[in-house]
């Protein structure tokens, strides 16, 4: 028996050997505390980001552990934020791991009163068969004075603002393409 | 009567506790004229030290929906909307903040901007757990679980705490309490309160919500170079006309021995919801220990002999 | 700023350390106002009285900064003597046609170049297609004229503003905006102070300023006043656009918006651009100054990036493939359409305008006529389950069992769940690396589109359908060869990145430089302002050099467009000999024994073209810019006081009121602004304003603002969701000075509601002295601010103030009027249920609106016949 590790350390005797007679320091040290470390020290990995909030752009290091996120906090190299963080670039933990985020695709099917499930290579499916539907029903040659326009009015989208360029890019891309002109974000709202 | 196991006066509090060569004492200088009330620290705080919410009820205190330091809520920061002078008594229209009166062209009792308005003031000012030179909820802990660290902060420990309440009536600032909600939240029924980010000072890491603090009004560093620091700003204020401008909890010779966690306020303590003069509760409790050190010994001589025996 | 913008507030704050004095005007006393030196209030929607009476205090004294005005500005420019003022026009300028409701801007030009540029019907498509957007970043595309550098003629740019902006005195300032003239003086002696040689004073705004019938007007105002004040293009200075979205500013590069394609090339046009070259040319304008003169090089890596080795010279590089504009297809009109059955399916890709746009009824009931809604977004926001629990539900104008819509909600992955890049608010692109892999169905926009393009191609595969090409010959192929075994495979961001850069098509090159862009297709690039990121195929926007191994500007951290320079037409920093303007002040200059510019930024000028280089005759484009050239973008190479054409509301700014007001315009006749964009229609009725009767108008006689809390995020659907920011602010609310609480018997975090003709929202009160009270044209108005947060979903829910505006629209931009409207305020509830529809109906027909009729536009004696009897020139002040 190690008498080192187990009978010197009891508190008890801690308290009354060291120089902590009253208890209140190194004498109540818990086998918890002895162990504690800051979770960033013992992430798998640390990603380099940005808040998803503003447009300030202030600097993100993401902390993972178990391919789970385990913080995040502001980045001390920024030159926008030096390691700063509002109270919502604080909270972008949770906003990752929250309990309301989604991660199933619901369906709601005309005229339902409840969300249903679906997988998510039907509902792709499901939804490139509609655009391909509504294109051609709605497709314009041209417009009344015999202008070319070459596109369809009846698909719309909205949303680039909280996207990467990359994203907005292929959304521009593709809408371009496939003749659909409506397509807006939070810049003109 | 100030010495190595002091209840009171100016003491290092790690060194105090049996630490033999601590780190620089570590703490916190809130500047609150330079606060804007964001909330980063509350939320900064919550994000790492997993503190659940704490309700979702809006207070009608200006934007402050917190209310105070408690289980759930280890920083808080306080808004206070007052005129900087008034002028006239307050019409009372049900509402927490002071108001002065002009008259409109209707009769009515209004303010209108330009006419005779002193001055508003919108006060936001983050309040923290003080880390107590003389800690009274440490001092009252029966169980060990509160103590002092290496860096003199005051740390609950949640695997001995067993949840006896004894530390909530002894802090003089109503800072520590039990938690008892969210249910399915860690440590129900345990006392919480600001860690300084204990575990964040051990990797050499600013607490979360000094780190997030947009405008550095919560700054974190060495207490001494803190009080330096805190002393010359207060300085450059009353300097630059700011009058009302003053240090709260940085004197080593108040009633808790200097505050760990420290404040440059605009206005009186009370006007932020803090304690004027603060006195550490267990002051008197050296007196009354040496009475009870003769039992004590008793009981730890039975105590010795009792495990001994188990033992062998 | 501190409210919204938090963060970069420090720097504020570092400058009040430093010794700055910082002022702040706001319709109310927010968290920026607590830390300010100075607040001052204004009624919401005067902002171009305030800023014109500056202007105007400037220029009655000669405060402006001479120098820089005359050699950088169009200050000099002679203009048309066929220009006439709003002065004598009774606040409308010359050319207005009343029918139309637009201008032929023709007597607008520079002098002796009258007949150049656009036509009045060219301002009414400019106006349906938000063409000003594209302008905004192109500058006028005019060449330099007739100068008088004395600034005494009569027809210069300087006199004319100094005579236009004449009214604009400090009492006007008083009776419009409710400032005090000691308060208002203090603001000009601060600010003119503070400029100069020496000193530099910068404006920062959020973007709250362009959500007015006026929007782009307000930001030319502030834009007029930097300039002669030498604030822009300079160290502390500038003009400081607050966005408010992470990558708003990227997706305005790269757009995702009906008028404009990447780089701000514009969508063509139908009737203006049938072909490849005449899109090309209108773009350019043969014979100006500038980098717009490269225009089809970028239109060309455009083209080629899209369709690949299908784009070839000889079929116009597949311009043919593109959509047509044929008139306002922006984002309101659309939903107007989704009412009336013309758009069948909609997108939302993280965006929530069941609570976030205008008009929130319109968006709903929009969303319930349609054949099916996708909506991409982390959680299950409003706009996703507007069947189930809008407040339409609740009147029962959408019932569940009736509503054919087909609805796809799927999850998004997060911001650390993908990788890719954001350009925030300053035009820096960062690269985000990605964290770990999203959960379940999450996955990212990359992933969404590029297999939804997949499943088209592959749908549509052997096709001889001519409409089809487009999307068979598409260059689509972003998926990594490790994942190109996956069916689904995760594209990389970082090919599109690449693509988005540009290079040389036969050796894969990246570009460094749009300047390397080809015309003759041998190039590729998908956005010609972001040719640089990948510079010497390097990721530039992934560089993370640490803020304290680099100089102050920073330069290695990111990558900011164009050419990574972080502030824009930074020649100006330097004197028209490319001496700094002061050392203090020093940023970029002419480095005369090395030959080129050099200094803390990368110049924003030829790097190589001294300071007196004066172009030759007959030259254009970039070769035409002298060395003096700061603004190298513009057409004729100036900043623009005064923009002769691109402005469908005018050359200059003009107070009107909002189009929901109490005041008559105490400046000019004209009320609103003459050429806005309305949408008269029964489910948009819009509050009476003069010249309706005085009774009518007082059934809203409140002014209402909004904003955002710290604590909240736009609609809320990335805070309301969060436990850690819903406690924060768990209610929506609506605050009121103690006076108006008196006067409505509003009792402190009692119920309120506030009424509309749109809809009533309610909220509980908050009694503030943040509210002010302020004297208008002698009489006290109360304004009422709420914040928009709020909606069905998520973790704490209430009434949309979004609900409250109409939709009225900028004509230059085409965006909103929603940051000023009139109101009512009552105690208690609102009604539910159908009572509230009945309720709005009262207010309808109190108002004088239940017949459909609707408030005249014009309001002038001159230009119009809708003045309701009245003297038109009511409250107009000589």
């Amino acid at each position: 028996m190690d008498l080192s590790k187990t009978f010197l350390s009891w508190p008890v005797l801690r308290q009354f050997s060291g120089n902590d007679p009253l208890g209140r320091g190194t004498a109540a040290r818990s086998g918890q505390t002895e162990r504690i470390t800051a979770r960033t020290e013992t992430a798998d990995r640390v990603a380099r980001s940005v808040c998803p909030y503003c447009a300030v752009g202030c600097g993100q290091r993401v902390y993972v552990k178990d391919e789970k996120v385990v913080q995040i906090e502001g980045d001390p190299d920024s030159p926008i934020s030096r390691g700063r963080l509002c109270p919502k670039g604080a909270a972008s933990k949770n906003l990752v791991t929250g309990p309301m985020r989604e991660s199933k695709v619901r369906y709601r099917r005309p005229f339902g009163t409840e969300w249903e499930d679906l997988d998510l290579e039907t509902a792709m499916n499901m939804v490139a068969d509609r655009v391909l539907k509504v294109r051609d029903e709605t497709w314009q040659d041209e417009d009344e004075s015999g202008n070319k326009v070459r596109r369809t009015m009846g698909i719309a989208g909205l949303g680039g603002a909280t996207l990467d360029n990359e994203e907005n890019y292929l959304i521009k891309k593709l809408w371009t393409a496939m003749g659909a002109v409506q397509i807006e974000n939070q810049a003109r709202i | 009567m100030i010495g190595k196991t002091s209840l009171f006066g100016p003491v290092n509090p790690a060194r105090d506790a049996g630490y033999d060569d601590p780190p620089a004492r570590k703490g916190f200088f809130t500047d609150t004229s330079i606060c804007i009330g964001c909330k980063a620290c509350e939320v900064a705080c919550k994000e790492w030290n997993e503190v659940p919410d704490n309700g979702f009820d809006m207070l009608g205190m200006s934007y402050d929906n917190t209310g105070s330091l408690n289980a759930n809520s280890w920083r808080h920061v306080a808004f206070v909307e007052q005129p900087a002078r008034p002028t006239a008594p307050p019409v009372d229209l049900g509402m927490p903040t002071l108001l002065h009166d002009g008259v409109a062209d209707d009769g009515q009792q209004t303010t209108v901007a330009g006419e005779d308005r002193p001055d508003f003031r919108w006060l936001m000012s983050s309040d923290v757990c003080k880390h107590c030179t003389h800690a009274a909820c440490l001092d009252v802990c029966p169980t060990g679980s509160l103590f002092r660290t290496e860096f003199g902060t005051v740390v609950v420990q949640d695997d001995i705490c067993n949840g006896c309440g004894y530390c909530v009536p002894a802090c003089p600032y109503g800072v520590i309490e039990r938690r008892e909600r969210p249910e399915a939240a860690k440590n129900v029924g345990i006392a919480q309160k600001c860690t300084l980010c204990y575990d964040r000072l051990g990797a050499g890491m600013t607490p979360a919500c000094a780190q997030a603090c947009p405008t550095q009004s919560i700054q974190f560093g060495d207490v001494d170079e803190l009080r330096e620091r805190a002393k010359q700003r207060v300085e450059a204020l009353q300097a630059g006309g700011v009058t009302d401008a003053r240090l709260y909890g940085a004197d080593p010779e108040d009633g808790v021995g200097g505050a760990g966690a420290f404040f440059l306020l605009l206005d009186e303590p009370e006007v932020y919801g803090l304690p004027p003069d603060p006195v550490v509760t267990t002051r008197d409790l050296p007196h009354m220990y040496q009475r009870a050190v003769v039992a004590a010994g008793a009981l730890l001589l039975g105590a010795v002999l009792s495990f001994l025996e188990r033992r062998s | 700023m501190a409210e919204a913008h938090p963060v970069g507030f420090q720097w504020v704050m570092e400058a009040k350390l430093r010794g700055a004095k910082i002022i702040h005007v706001d319709p109310r006393f927010t968290r920026t106002s607590a830390l300010a030196h100075t607040f001052v209030p204004l009624r919401a929607g005067t902002d171009i009285a305030f800023l014109g009476g500056i202007i105007n205090y400037v220029l009655q004294n000669e405060l402006d900064f001479r120098e820089y005005v005359v050699a950088y500005t169009n200050a000099a420019s002679i203009v048309s003597d066929e220009y006439t003022d709003p002065d004598e026009l009774d606040g409308l300028f010359s050319g207005f046609d009343p029918e139309t409701r637009t201008y032929s801007p023709e007597s607008w030009q520079y002098a002796q170049q009258e007949h150049e540029g656009d036509t009045r019907q060219d301002m009414h498509e400019q106006r349906e297609t938000s063409s000003a957007q594209q302008f905004g970043s192109h500058g006028a595309s005019v060449s330099s004229a007739l100068r008088d550098d004395t600034l005494q003629d009569p027809n210069c740019v300087y006199q004319i503003l100094k005579r236009h902006f004449s009214r604009y005195t400090p009492e006007m300032v008083e009776q419009v905006c409710g400032v005090s003239p000691e308060a208002f003086r203090e603001v000009c002696e601060a600010w003119t102070q503070n400029s100069g040689r020496e000193r530099t004073t910068a404006l920062c705004y959020s973007v709250g300023w362009t959500q007015h019938s006026v929007g782009a007007q307000y930001i030319r105002t502030a834009a007029i006043l930097q300039l002669l004040l030498g604030n822009i293009g300079r160290t502390g200075g500038g003009i400081m656009a607050l966005r408010g979205h992470a990558s708003i500013q990227g997706s305005t590069d790269i757009p995702t918006l009906f008028d404009l394609l990447p780089g701000y090339l514009p969508m063509p046009s139908a009737s203006k651009h049938p072909d490849f070259q005449t899109y090309v040319d209108s773009i350019r304008k043969p014979g100006a100054k500038g980098f717009w003169d490269n225009s089809k090089a970028y239109t060309v890596n455009l083209l080629k990036a899209y369709w690949g080795e299908k784009a070839t010279a000889e079929n116009d590089f597949c311009f043919d493939y593109m959509p047509k504009l044929t008139g306002d297809h922006g984002t309101y009109r659309t939903v107007l359409d989704m009412i009336d059955g013309k758009v069948k399916g909609y997108f939302l890709f993280g965006q929530n305008p069941a609570v976030g746009s205008a008009h929130g009824r319109a968006q709903r009931l929009g969303m319930a006529n349609l054949d099916w809604l996708v909506v991409r977004d982390l959680v299950e926001i409003e706009s996703a389950s507007f069947w189930r629990n809008s407040p339409e539900i609740a009147t029962g104008e959408i019932v569940p069992e009736e509503c054919r819509t087909e609805v796809f909600l799927f999850p998004a992955a997060s911001h650390v769940e993908k990788e890719g890049t954001f350009t925030q608010t300053q035009r820096m692109l960062q690269w985000r690396e990605k964290a770990l892999d999203p959960k379940g169905d999450c996955r990212s926009e990359l992933w969404f589109l590029y297999h939804l393009g997949r499943l088209l191609r592959e749908r549509l595969a052997g096709s001889a359908r001519e409409r089809d090409r487009p999307l068979l010959d598409l260059v689509w192929d972003y998926v990594p060869p490790e994942h190109q075994h996956e069916p689904w495979g995760e594209p990389s961001a970082e090919k599109v990145l690449m693509e988005i850069n540009g290079y040389e098509i036969a050796t894969g090159r990246p570009l460094s430089s749009f300047t390397e862009m080809k015309e003759d297709g041998s190039t590729l690039g998908g956005c010609w302002i972001y040719t640089g990121v990948f510079k010497d195929g390097v990721n530039q926007a992934a560089r993370r050099k640490p803020a304290s191994e680099q100089s102050w500007v920073a330069p290695e951290w990111g990558w900011a467009w164009p050419a990574n320079r972080r502030t824009l037409y930074n020649r100006a920093s330097a004197d028209p000999d490319g001496k700094p303007w002061s050392e203090r002040k020093a940023y970029v200059w002419w480095d005369e024994a090395a030959g080129e510019w050099t200094g803390h930024d990368v110049p924003d000028f030829e790097k190589t073209k001294p300071p007196s280089y004066r172009a030759p005759d007959g030259a254009r484009g970039v070769a035409a810019l002298a060395g003096d050239d700061a603004f190298i973008m513009n057409g004729d190479g100036k900043g623009a006081l005064y923009v002769p054409q691109g402005l469908i509301d005018g050359p200059l700014p003009t107070h009107y009121e909002p189009v929901e007001s109490p005041f008559r315009n105490a400046l000019y006749a004209q009320q609103g602004n003459p050429t806005r964009k309305d949408y008269p229609r029964p489910d948009n009725p819009i509050n009476p304003s003069f010249p309706d009767e005085a009774e009518q108008v007082a059934v809203f006689p409140y002014v209402f603002t909004t904003s955002r809390l710290t604590e909240h995020h736009t609609s809320g659907a990335m805070s309301r969701y969060l436990e850690y920011l819903s406690e924060l602010q768990p209610e929506m609310f609506v605050e009121v000075s103690p006076a108006l609480a008196q006067e409505r018997g509003l009792e402190h975090m009692g119920w309120c509601h506030v009424i509309t003709s749109r809809s009533a929202v309610e909220g509980r009160v908050l009694v503030t002295e943040r509210l002010i009270p302020l004297r208008v044209e002698g009489r006290v108005v109360h304004q009422v601010w709420l914040p928009y947060h709020w909606g069905a979903g998520g973790m704490v829910t209430g009434d949309s103030a979004n609900d409250l505006f109409g939709i009225t629209l900028d004509p230059n931009v085409l965006i909103q009027e929603s940051k000023v409207g009139t109101c009512d305020v009552r105690p208690g509830r609102r009604p539910t249920g159908p009572a509230l529809r009945e309720y709005i109906a009262g207010y309808l027909q109190r108002a004088g609106l239940d017949t459909g009729r609707r408030t005249p536009i014009l309001t002038t004696g001159t230009a119009g016949s809708h003045t309701d009897g009245r003297e038109a020139d009511e409250g107009a002040q000589p």
